[in-house]
């Protein structure tokens, strides 16, 4: 049982690695997107303006925040 | 080939480049320091494995689930993924976070190999290899070097194939790189830290973040307008933003915090 176990933290582990590492503004920030991106789906004008602009707003955040963790 | 596809193929071959580029080093410190035959073994043995996962992974992932939701899920692991490599890449070419070093990795796995140092499980390195002969601490190190460097590569060559349907595309474009960064790394060996990684990572970043934008969106049922043209115009949009962010971040310079931190107690 215990290198199933392990094998499983270690999975998990990979993926809080992935989704979240030391940006989790930036997990954030994608659930936002999608959210958003759902929502406005049948409103084309709005969501091509919004959408790049959603992500921007979160990099540059991250970026800032990253600036003063260096 | 579309717009698309040839996008497609560059950030597939680009993040594999990176990615091979930094596998490369341990491997080669591996092979300098434990026999070669065991660090090619060990490099070998985990792209065999990394093949394995892309095809017991990608391709029922391609087939099974609809593709409106896989595109939903993958264009948000590509964005969650391009962003952090922008954020990045952008940090290290305004000079707040150090470049990453191919040279002082190389260093520190050599000595650590050679005895000098902790192996990477901990125990310390014993030289009791020939060269010719098989030894267990190469090959662990370079198929640990390989698999965890290649373990991104596999993620983006599924998503990026498996939601465009070109799943053969995209691992055919990690291979070449993977036979490019290696021929390359045959004759330079030691120079890896001449390949300008952080500006690759960027461009990377930016095709990453365009596709997940572009995937998410249509995935939820928005029609960009262009259609494949689109993820040209986001591309555009994030260059720009990535080249104006680290022209500010330049001139910015470090937090006040950081600053005393750097200058020490008063």
């Amino acid at each position: 049982m215990a290198p199933v176990a392990r094998a499983l933290g270690a999975f998990a582990r990979f993926w809080k690695d992935f989704l979240i590492g030391d940006a989790p503004e930036l997990f954030v920030g994608t659930l936002v997107f999608v959210g958003v991106a759902l929502a406005l789906r049948h409103h084309r004008d709005v969501a091509v303006f919004l959408l790049p602009l959603i992500v921007i707003a979160f990099l540059v955040g991250s970026v800032f925040r990253g600036r003063s963790k260096s | 080939m579309t717009t698309s596809t040839v996008v497609l193929a560059l950030a597939v071959f680009g993040a594999s480049a990176v990615e091979m580029v930094e596998a490369l080093t341990i491997v080669t410190a591996a092979g300098v320091t434990r026999g070669w035959r065991s660090a090619f073994e060990g490099a070998a043995a985990a792209a065999l494995v990394l093949t394995a996962l892309v095809l017991a992974v990608g391709v029922p992932l391609a087939r099974l689930v609809p593709i409106n939701v896989l595109r939903v899920v993958i264009g948000a692991l590509l964005l969650v993924l391009g962003l952090d490599w922008l954020r990045k890449a952008v940090l290290r070419a305004s000079g707040h976070k150090a470049l990453h070093d191919e040279d002082a990795i190389y260093a520190r796995t050599v000595a650590n190999l050679s005895g000098d140092g902790d192996t990477p499980t901990g125990k310390p390195a014993t030289v009791s290899w020939r060269h010719g002969s098989r030894d267990p601490t190469g090959f662990t190190v370079a198929f640990k070097g390989v698999f965890l460097e290649g373990m991104e590569v596999v993620l983006i060559v599924i998503t990026l194939g498996a939601s465009s349907g070109h799943l053969g595309l995209a691992a055919a474009a990690a291979a070449a790189a993977a036979v490019v960064v290696g021929v390359i790394g045959y004759f330079v060996a030691r120079q890896l830290s001449e390949v300008p990684e952080n500006s690759m990572k960027l461009a990377v970043g930016i095709m990453l973040t365009s596709f997940g934008v572009f995937w998410v969106g249509e995935g939820a049922g928005l029609h960009w307008p262009g259609s494949d043209l689109m993820i040209l115009v986001l591309v555009g949009v994030f260059a720009a933003t990535a080249a104006v962010l680290s022209l500010a971040m330049r001139k910015i310079g470090p937090s006040r915090q950081v600053v005393a931190v750097r200058a020490g107690p008063p």
